[in-house]
């Protein structure tokens, strides 16, 4: 790898933390919550080895950590949090808050079941639930994927002033310990510009946020953030290039595994593509043409990508970690939307696996694959066994 | 006739949208001039918050971020570190709350910012209810008030959040009066000297809220102070704590008998009124060891 003489072994969670330090975060208000409190342990640690030069803040709640990551993002401050499950739930109200503010923050947020009944395992409900908020969203697959994304969030969000949130699975990615390459600070520093937004809350300025104000401007206000929602993929994949160049790991909204003249692509988000990827290598060896299709950006959904991925393909299997009551898997309703009206659009067969963090193991895809190739799909997903 | 003694720099503005009559855009005035140019203000959902005004204008010459209903505390923490991050620790972030945001929805965010000890002043014009909604009870609405949620009066008394206050130890709280405006001034510079999570509470005769007449709102509050039911103290450190007016003129009758949301009383209930005013007044005088 270009530039990089540093490998380690690392959870999930703690490539994170890594990640954060290097990308210079100049407030972190944080709450602990399994399974994400690693993350939080990590960068106290940093700071108080002086190694994260930071004001972190350790509040009552995850609603007051969002809030004064709004207001210290307003104030001018690169500003980072992390979260999980019912703390990401609590911060419902400042997450619509942060983006009508148009406050670049970055939050980490770790898939969890959320209660009730009690449960700590992975499922990614507790965000997808989260979809209309105005974030910008992505999920990444491995500790090594959740170190660069942390870092390339900074600069997307703050070059769109929109805040983002980077999801990885509980446990799966969380826990899990991998190699995972440090990037270089002078290389994470060449990469990332300081944030200086023009406009802050700043006595010098005069500046106010979030004034009542009539219908028009409201509307105006979210019109503005469909513009900058538009620019969303553009921007995840000049910055995925980017560090691409910097580090030899590059990324886009989405991302193909084998799906060269695939008759099947499996579409999945998460730590599920590490299995999907195993299906896929087992199939093809046994003569299958079967591909991976894995959404990175989920929101904005990369529309047009994905119609593009998909055309011409005979058939497209979604694979859900997370159940929406009344109408299925939330990947699989958006595909389905995604591919509205397309000619040359493949079957999309839905499956709830996974949920509640069962195992979903290769096997299992394979079968799936090989009993519904060939079937005719229905508009409802599937519950998996 | 003593004058007011505060700086009048122009950092509140003329044709706001208070009330006619309203003690708080007054209160406002005085605390922002004493405050000062060099001030971030933290404004959630209130009457301070209309009376900032709506986009585009402000009437606030500092700059606000108007924030949720119960995070004002926890938003001021972020600009306090975020200005501190780029070196600018001596502005002031000042919250200016209502007695729903600071009392009921906001008080866990602020034990939290107090139990940190931020750097923050945090102004709670308490006008005993959800007044800008209309006229609802709060944990602040005091025992028997009729309100649009107490139609028969509250049958519990108000909250005493000094008190809480002080228990966090924080360096300064104080109590202040729209009919005090020197001593309001004197607080606020002297919250201004200290490091620290500052508490100002300053009581706000709503006029359509409580019932009084519109030119009678500082004479209310005065009435308040003078019948002990909204004593004028400060209390330093949780532990320290000094009457600013150590006597008492009047009975609670007067100010009750002013206000049309205890015109129900019975002349019992008056008289447990005085009995509680009486207990606290004496409670107070204990403490600051009169």
């Amino acid at each position: 790898m270009k530039g990089e003489n540093n490998i380690r072994l690392l959870s999930g969670n703690h490539a994170v933390s890594w990640g954060v330090k290097l990308a210079r975060p100049q407030v972190a208000p944080l709450y602990p919550i399994t399974p994400q409190t690693p993350i939080l342990e990590k960068l106290t640690e940093f700071h108080s080895r002086g190694e994260l030069d930071a004001e972190l803040l350790t509040p009552e709640s995850e609603h007051s950590a969002m809030s004064a990551c709004v207001a210290a993002s307003l104030t001018g401050a690169r500003v980072f949090t992390a979260t999980s499950s019912q703390g990401l739930l609590l911060m419902h109200e400042l997450l619509h808050y942060a983006s009508g503010a148009r406050a670049p923050i970055v939050m980490f947020n770790v898939n969890r079941t959320p209660g009730s009944p009690w449960a700590f395992w992975p499922d990614q409900i507790d965000s997808l639930s989260q979809r209309d908020t105005g974030w910008i969203k992505m999920y990444s697959e491995s500790p090594q994927e959740s170190l660069d994304t942390v870092i390339q969030a900074f600069r997307i969000s703050e070059k769109l002033s929109l805040p983002l949130m980077i999801s990885h699975d509980a446990f799966y990615v969380s826990h899990a310990v991998e190699p995972v390459a440090l990037p270089q600070q002078e290389q994470v520093d060449s990469f990332l510009p300081a944030y200086k937004p023009e406009l802050r809350l700043d006595t010098s300025l005069g500046q106010s946020f979030g004034a009542p104000i009539d219908q028009a401007t409201w509307n105006r206000s979210r019109r503005e953030t469909a513009a900058a929602m538009a620019r969303v993929e553009n921007e995840v994949l000049e910055t995925g290039k980017a560090w691409g160049e910097l580090t030899g790991r590059s990324y886009a909204a989405l991302e193909h595994y084998r799906t060269e003249g695939a008759g099947v692509v499996i579409v999945t988000m998460g730590s599920m593509c590490g299995t999907v990827r195993d299906a896929v290598d087992a199939l093809r060896e046994q003569g299958s043409a079967v591909g991976l299709l894995k959404v990175r950006q989920f929101r904005p959904l990369p529309v047009q990508t994905l119609r593009n991925s998909l055309a011409g393909i005979p058939c497209a299997l979604v694979l859900d970690r997370n159940y929406s009551p009344g109408m299925g898997g939330i990947l699989h309703q958006e595909l389905k939307s995604a591919l509205f009206a397309m000619d040359d659009a493949p079957r999309v067969h839905g499956f709830l696996t996974g949920v509640g963090g069962v195992n979903v193991a290769s096997m299992k895809i394979q079968q799936l694959v090989t009993e519904y190739a060939d079937a005719e799909p229905s508009v409802d997903s599937v519950w998996v066994e | 006739m003593d004058m007011i003694d505060y700086p009048d720099g122009e950092q509140f503005s003329p044709g706001h949208v208070a009330c006619a009559g309203c003690a708080e855009a007054l209160s406002l005035r005085v605390i922002l001039n004493t405050i000062g140019p060099d001030a971030i203000g933290v404004v959630p959902p209130s009457c301070t918050a209309v009376i900032c005004g709506g986009y585009p204008l402000s009437s606030v010459s500092i700059p606000v971020q108007h924030t949720t209903l119960e995070n004002a505390a926890a938003s001021a923490s972020g600009i306090k570190r975020s200005l501190n991050a780029m070196g600018k620790p001596d502005t002031t972030v000042v919250c200016l709350a209502g007695d729903g945001g600071t009392y009921d929805i906001g008080l866990q965010a602020l034990s939290s910012a107090a139990e940190r000890n931020e750097d923050i002043l945090y102004v709670c014009f308490d006008n005993e209810g959800y007044m800008n909604t209309g006229g609802q009870k709060s944990s602040s609405t005091p025992l028997n008030a009729i309100t649009g949620s107490t139609p028969a009066g509250k049958l519990s008394r108000k909250k005493n959040l000094v008190e809480i206050l002080a228990a966090h130890r924080i360096p300064y709280i104080a109590t202040c009066s729209p009919a005090h405006l020197s001593d309001m001034s004197a607080k606020i510079k002297k919250a201004e000297s200290i490091r620290g999570t500052k508490v100002i509470i300053v009581i706000i005769p709503c006029l359509p809220g409580w019932g009084v007449a519109d030119d009678a709102a500082v004479k209310t509050a005065r009435m308040a102070v003078d019948s002990g039911v909204f004593p004028l103290y400060e209390v330093e450190d949780g532990v320290d704590y000094t009457m600013t007016i150590n006597t008492r003129n009047q009975a609670v009758n007067a100010y009750l008998k002013q206000q049309k949301r205890f015109r129900h009383l019975s002349d019992a209930d008056i008289s447990d009124i005085q009995a509680d005013v009486d207990w606290g007044w004496e409670y107070l005088l204990d403490r600051a060891g009169k």
